[in-house]
């Protein structure tokens, strides 16, 4: 019995590390500009598909270097280049989508809804460029099984854990501790004041998107090493529940969509372990609408008043 | 300007619908899933579909009382969703006005399909699918695939005799008709073989899951022999890598689901020395079915999976009740009526998938195999059950 609890908390732990790093960017972009990045979902499969092809590229299953190159570099090298190559995505999607209706003042429920459909044409998009079937990303680490008692856990669950950590730490060492984090915080707070006081917006809001896609690409790889099968809608439903976790854990606070993660990720893994797993989803969501009216703001989130 | 678009128009009209009348054409609608969850096998159906056409065409067409009619083919796309079916069955049906439908393959489309077909008076058959409620009580319904019912049983015997298994476990898709039904029918049969009780775990999961550990956890906790997965090619995959990651090494046990050329692809190296019921074994076919196999791997390059033989047999079976049908009458309801009826006379089909008898629900009594997934990842015959 303890023992299948034992690795039902690393089961959760690594379920719920993805919903926090997809969490932490639509976190990062509602903080900065108030607005639903709905597209991050699928920004998420973008950079899975960016992995993909940038490994088996490195791989040379295109004939397209002359030499095969190890396994070790082609992860190290894969991480930099898909967290590259899927911000510029992200940035590319803000100039072209959100930021002409900025310009314009539009109200954000346009912005919103303009965020759907950047996520619909990227779904749709990929299913017409590479067509329906499935890839089959490779294997860059040779997984080891480790068996401790009856728990049994992989390297790439240990390592999907322990980047989740760090890349949180990261992200809040930049949030608070940084001029450019500062900028970010500035901006959320007073959008009018902060270019009086010679802030360059529209760069903060690039780096904005920078950074949530990024984290979207490192959860992009790590989610495609332990479930090594993409299609173009896998990034949907992760997505919409990540933005369930952030709004529970509070969004806005990136504390608060680290821990919404994890807390959905530890609420479906243990509903499945202790009911019968058809409730999963009936349960899971149950528990978090009572968390959401016991405190209507999430965990870390605080009350705003808005001044008419 | 106005008045010549207006009789330009007028006369494209009546030029595209003379044209329509005046070729002689059979018209063939495929409800098929070309995107969606199981693409490879909307994709199966179509190149299946395309050979037998190009086949026929090639030889001047159907012969159907005396003169010869063209056949064409029109693909829709379902998505691989029940919703979708249902629409690309009526456009099939309203908007192209043809004789009869092959297709939808899984079960999850096919059952509201067959609905639709039914109320409409168009004759449908199902390639794949293996629910009993596709074709119950539904007059215009047929099949080429066996039965769950069938299915279940099949794997139940086999398991208990080459695992020596007693206690079994199941993982399943929800919202998936087909797996639902089948891991039903397993439970039942196990318990009445083996007893109450010894299904140890019956475990659920939703059509979009990825992550199947907390399921799993709990299924290899129980200690069964085996774990029986009535699932789709592309969750098989998931699901037998993250049992391994969990330390899970006995056998598993597949349906006909499993039996896609994109299986191994998706799945490697894990899936090899697994087990499961489908319609026919590629490795070491003879006759008809061997002439299919190796014309389908020379023009498009992958040894053709069940769904493909399938396809070619249910289209075969659809032309062969146009021709026992007569005559092509050009009122559309006359001939739909007509190939029905003719349909649900076929008595016996040769097909490449074995021969096939009819019962009254319009469902095929025809044997199944159990394959093994070798080194190659080629699917090797093992056993032939029939009924």
């Amino acid at each position: 019995m303890l023992e299948s609890v034992i690795q039902n908390i690393l089961n959760a732990l690594q379920w719920g590390s993805y919903y926090s790093l997809i969490a932490l960017g639509y976190c990062l972009v509602y903080g900065v500009l108030l607005l639903i990045n709905f597209a991050h979902g699928d920004i998420f499969m973008v950079g899975a598909y960016i992995a993909f092809f940038v490994s088996t590229l490195l791989l040379g299953h295109y004939g397209f270097l002359p030499f095969a190159l190890p396994k070790g570099l082609v992860l190290a090298l894969t991480i930099p280049l898909t967290m590259f190559l899927t911000s510029c995505v992200g940035v590319f999607i803000e100039r072209v989508a959100y930021r002409p209706l900025r310009r314009k003042g539009a109200n954000r429920l346009y912005v919103v809804i303009t965020a759907l459909m950047a996520g619909l044409i990227l779904e749709n998009g990929n299913l017409a460029l590479l067509g329906a079937s499935r890839k089959n990303f490779p294997e860059l680490l040779d997984k080891t099984v480790y068996t401790l008692g009856s728990v049994a856990f992989t390297n790439v669950k240990i390592i999907v854990i322990l980047a989740a950590f760090l890349v949180f730490w990261l992200l809040n060492f930049i949030v608070t501790k940084t001029k450019i984090g500062m900028a970010m915080r500035a901006i959320s707070y007073d959008r009018f004041a902060v270019p009086l006081m010679g802030i360059p917006v529209d760069t903060i809001i690039v780096f904005t998107f920078v950074l949530g896609s990024s984290m979207a690409a490192i959860a992009g790889i790590l989610f495609a090493m332990s479930y090594p099968i993409l299609d173009p809608y896998m990034g949907a439903m992760v997505g919409w529940k990540a933005f369930i976790a952030a709004v529970v854990g509070g969004i806005g606070d990136i504390r608060g969509a680290f821990v919404g993660g994890f807390i959905l990720g530890f609420v479906e893994i243990l509903v499945v372990a202790f009911f019968p797993s058809t409730f999963r989803d009936l349960i899971a969501f149950t528990i978090l609408l009572i968390i959401l009216s016991i405190k209507p703001t999430g965990i870390f989130g605080v009350a705003k008043t808005t001044k008419i | 300007m106005k008045k010549f678009l207006a009789g330009l128009l007028t006369f494209l009209f009546v030029f595209s619908t003379m044209v329509a009348f005046a070729a002689d054409t059979i018209k063939i609608g495929f409800n098929i899933p070309l995107t969606g969850d199981i693409p490879k096998v909307g994709e199966a159906s179509k190149f299946a579909a395309e050979m037998l056409k190009e086949d026929i065409n090639s030889k001047g067409g159907l012969e159907v009382g005396g003169k010869k009619y063209k056949l064409e083919f029109i693909y829709e796309d379902n998505e691989s969703k029940a919703e979708s079916a249902v629409s690309a069955a009526l456009k099939l049906i309203e908007r192209d006005q043809v004789l009869a439908i092959i297709g939808p393959n899984s079960s999850k489309q096919a059952v509201p399909a067959g609905q639709v077909c039914n109320d409409n008076r168009t004759p449908m058959i199902s390639p794949w699918s293996t629910n009993p409620d596709t074709t119950k009580d539904r007059p215009w319904v047929f099949r080429a695939a066996f039965l769950d019912p069938f299915q279940g049983p099949v794997a139940v015997n086999f398991a208990s005799k080459t695992f020596k298994a007693k206690k079994a476990a199941v993982l399943f898709a929800l919202d998936n008709d087909y797996s639902k039904g089948l891991a039903e029918i397993f439970k039942s049969e196990w318990e009445k073989k083996h007893g109450p009780g010894t299904v140890v775990a019956f475990e659920t999961y939703a059509s979009k899951d990825q992550d199947f550990s907390a399921q799993l956890t709990k299924i290899i906790a129980a200690k069964p022999d085996f774990i029986f997965l009535p699932d789709n090619y592309n969750e098989v995959a998931l699901i037998v890598k993250q049992a391994h990651d969990l330390g899970w090494n006995g056998p598993f046990m597949g349906s006909d689901a499993w039996g896609s050329a994109e299986l191994m692809n998706l799945c490697g190296n894990d899936c090899v020395g697994h087990y499961f019921s489908t319609h026919y074994a590629a490795a070491g076919a003879t006759g008809a079915t061997k002439e299919f196999i190796d014309r389908y791997t020379a023009k498009y390059g992958y040894v053709p999976d069940d769904v493909a033989a399938l396809t070619w047999d249910a289209t075969r079976l659809v032309l062969q009740a146009i021709q026992d049908a007569g005559k092509i009458t050009g009122n559309v309801r006359k001939d739909r009526k007509a190939i029905r009826d003719a349909l649900a006379n076929i008595k016996e089909f040769k097909g490449i998938t074995g021969t096939m008898k009819f019962d009254e629900q319009g469902d095929p009594i025809k044997c199944a195999v159990v394959v093994r997934i070798s080194e190659k990842g080629e699917f090797l015959f093992t056993e032939s059950v029939c009924p």
